[in-house]
């Protein structure tokens, strides 16, 4: 499966949206800061896996899908949270990345200098999540198919 | 405070960054990779690293391994309800979000109780 940017759907991203975005990446981050100032590195830790992007990103997806159905003259509610699952399911498989690149962080950071390990780390977790989405599109791992497929397939 | 308006500028604008380019490409669920990027690691860990060492910032690292374990399993329950069950996207994401925190904290007091 081709993967493809479509650049014009930054237009589809509305001003609120924005800067609902920006506003809740920066909450995290302090509040991630401020774990790790009343409650130690161990809990502040933690934090710097806090799902940031994703329940924002799933919400956004399944209204655009709907929006986009209903242009069309359908109701695009079930579609819309569909597709949303979808985006979770990517999002758990960047999760394997995400661990990698904490581990990298982790094994690291006391030997090498931070640029070098945050450029390595990065690398990881971007290897590491491509390699499982390619793993699961491909056919090592079998898909179940919906049962609806098969519903009327002639015998 | 000079700090945490550091933080709260370099991750708006860091998670901001991520959010759009996972907005932009096709198909959603290669997307659904950069939901789960190192946003909030990549804004922090340098300035932690400036203000409390290295070590610290490894010890910081560690814990987040055990966060995306809870991650992992908040979005495949989330993925699950989305697609199975039909939910809204808002109150399935939010109403499981208590996992990820369980999840995270449970596994911290298992390996940290062993340690």
């Amino acid at each position: 499966m081709m993967v493809q940017i479509k650049f014009s759907s930054i237009k589809g991203i509305l001003p609120h949206e924005w800067i609902t975005r920006f506003l809740f990446g920066g909450s995290v981050c302090v509040l991630a800061g401020l774990m790790a100032k009343w409650f130690g590195p161990e809990i502040g830790g933690l934090f710097l896996a806090f799902p940031a992007i994703f329940p924002a990103g799933a919400c956004l997806v399944e209204a655009h899908e709907r929006k986009h159905k209903a242009r069309a003259g359908f109701d695009g509610t079930e579609r819309g949270r569909t597709v949303a699952g979808v985006d979770a399911a990517g999002a758990a498989m960047g999760c394997v990345g995400l661990a990698g690149f904490a581990l990298l962080c982790w094994l690291c950071l006391p030997r090498l200098s931070g640029a070098a390990v945050f450029a390595l780390a990065t690398a990881t977790w971007f290897v590491l999540s491509m390699a499982v989405w390619w793993l699961r599109k491909s056919r090592i791992f079998p898909r179940r198919r919906p049962a609806a497929r098969h519903a009327f397939r002639p015998s | 405070m000079t700090e945490y308006i550091i933080r709260f500028l370099v991750g708006g604008a860091v998670v901001s960054f991520f959010a759009v380019l996972a907005e932009m490409l096709r198909p959603k669920s290669f997307a659904g990779l950069f939901s789960a990027a190192p946003s909030i690691a990549l804004a922090t860990i340098g300035i932690t690293i400036a203000r409390h060492g290295a070590s610290y910032g490894a010890v910081e690292s560690r814990s987040m391994i055990l966060g995306a374990v809870g991650f992992f399993l908040y979005a495949s329950a989330c993925s699950w309800l989305l697609m199975r069950k039909k939910v809204k996207a808002l109150t399935a994401t939010t109403a499981l979000l208590p996992v990820w925190f369980g999840v995270s904290i449970g596994l911290l007091w298992a390996f940290g109780a062993q340690r």
